[in-house]
């Protein structure tokens, strides 16, 4: 039986409704640093299609320990304990395998390790900020941490950033290439943020938020929190049944 | 129909070189960063240099930004397990990634000069690498195209290219060759010359 040739299975169009529009007065930067043209919209190529792939070699045992690895030997950062972790999908359902998460926060008073940060808070000594880790076969990741602090930051008169964590990620594809930020469910700051009221879309925001996730819990030691990602998908046919991600 | 709608996207924020380029803000972090070297040993094709820096809408130069590049190696494979048209060179990495410089705000790549890549519908397309630019400010990641200026009769032909409806704005994705192996590309998020930014 002859084969049709194989349709170009590109990206399923981006829901900018979703994101926060790039010009968003509220948080001062974006006014600058926004395009007014309309983007270009374009079908993906191999280019967008293809992307880095990093894989455990990457890794030191460490990287995924927030709470040591910047410490002294034997010392640890300070703060109250967190895990956190979730599951990397793509918009079509399936896991993410190999997906390269780094993650950077403020200490638990709310200070950067950085050269232009001048919070008031004191540094750790213990805590560098940033971690990294791959998901598992089924796109599940997990990394542990101390929960970071609330800090002001100037942009209006009295603006404080709601406790958060980055999120860079990377899926196969250059085109899935996504950075975001995870909030705590139940912080009062998070319908203040200048930023954060750039997403519009209530259950967009939502997702945005990690919930206390009991079960994950370690007695005695840390808290858990769950924060599920999805990254892009590709548009599928009815007559494929492909497991893999690309 | 997508069953799951993808995550909101959130600035990078004035620290994103701390999770992303640990050791540029002072953190002895992995062992080195992430897409520093895009040449591990010697390459196939050209070797070049581009430089350039990110600028808002006044004029003025970002000195908070990450800039990624991605592209195919100088026979138009990618350095990838998913590469299925042959292998990739070993000693190109394809990937790189660049904090602008404290003091200047300028990027730069160490690569080498992309070969073509197919279009879908089977065309080649001009040599190109994908470029990713966040930054405090940025809300959602901006991808745009590098192209290089002496390739004038492939990106004539080029489906990204051609499709640009103000012309002069073209030359926008367009890195100007300064020296041998040496090419400059500025980007620019608003204004007169506003890069284009492509919804891919």
């Amino acid at each position: 039986m002859p084969q049709e040739p194989a349709r170009h299975r590109g990206f399923i169009a981006r829901n900018r409704a979703a994101h926060p529009a790039a010009f968003h007065p509220p948080y001062k930067t974006s006014i600058l640093r926004s395009p007014r043209a309309a983007l270009l919209a374009m079908p993906s190529s191999l280019s967008e299609e293809t992307g880095p792939v990093f894989g455990p070699r990457l890794l030191g045992a460490l990287d995924a320990d927030m709470i040591t690895n910047f410490a002294a030997p034997g010392e640890s950062a300070i703060g109250p304990r967190i895990i956190v972790h979730g599951r990397v999908q793509d918009e079509t359902g399936r896991g993410v395998p190999g997906a390269l998460l780094e993650v950077w926060q403020a200490n638990a008073g709310g200070r950067y390790r950085h050269a232009k940060e001048g919070y008031l808070a004191p540094l750790d000594p213990n805590f560098g900020g940033c971690g990294r880790c791959l998901t598992d076969a089924e796109g599940f990741y997990e990394f542990r941490s101390i929960m970071p602090g609330p800090y002001p930051w100037p942009n209006g008169g009295n603006d404080w950033r709601p406790a958060h964590i980055h999120f860079s990620l990377f899926g196969p594809s250059f085109a899935q290439r996504l950075i975001t930020q995870m909030y705590f469910e139940g912080d009062p700051l998070i319908p203040l943020c200048p930023i954060l009221g750039g997403v519009t879309d209530p259950a967009a925001l939502g997702r945005l938020i990690a919930t206390l996730d009991m079960k994950h819990t370690i007695p005695m030691d840390s808290r858990a929190f769950r924060f599920d990602i999805v990254l892009r998908g590709r548009r599928q046919s009815v007559f494929e049944n492909r497991k893999e991600g690309l | 129909m997508p069953e799951l709608t993808e995550t909101a996207s959130q600035t990078a924020g004035p620290y994103v070189h701390i999770g992303c380029t640990p050791n540029v803000a002072g953190i002895a972090m992995y062992g080195g960063d992430l897409g520093a070297v895009m040449r591990t040993g010697p390459v196939q094709g050209e070797e070049v240099t581009i430089t350039g820096a990110v600028h808002d809408g006044m004029g003025a130069v970002l000195k908070d930004a990450l800039v990624e590049i991605w592209q195919a190696d100088s026979a138009g494979l990618f350095n990838t397990p998913h590469e299925r048209r042959g292998a990739a060179d070993p000693n190109f990495t394809g990937f790189g990634r660049s904090a602008g410089d404290g003091q200047t705000g300028e990027f730069a790549f160490h690569t080498v000069k992309p070969g073509r890549v197919p279009w879908p519908d089977g065309r080649m397309q001009a040599p190109h690498a994908s470029l990713w630019i966040v930054a405090r400010g940025i809300n959602i990641g901006l991808q745009t195209r590098l192209y290089f200026e002496d390739e004038a009769e492939a990106n004539a032909a080029d489906p990204i290219l051609s499709r640009i409806e103000h012309r002069a704005r073209a030359q926008t994705l367009i890195a100007r060759r300064t020296g041998p192996g040496q090419y400059r590309f500025d980007i620019h998020l608003q204004g007169r010359q506003e890069t284009v930014f492509l919804d891919i």
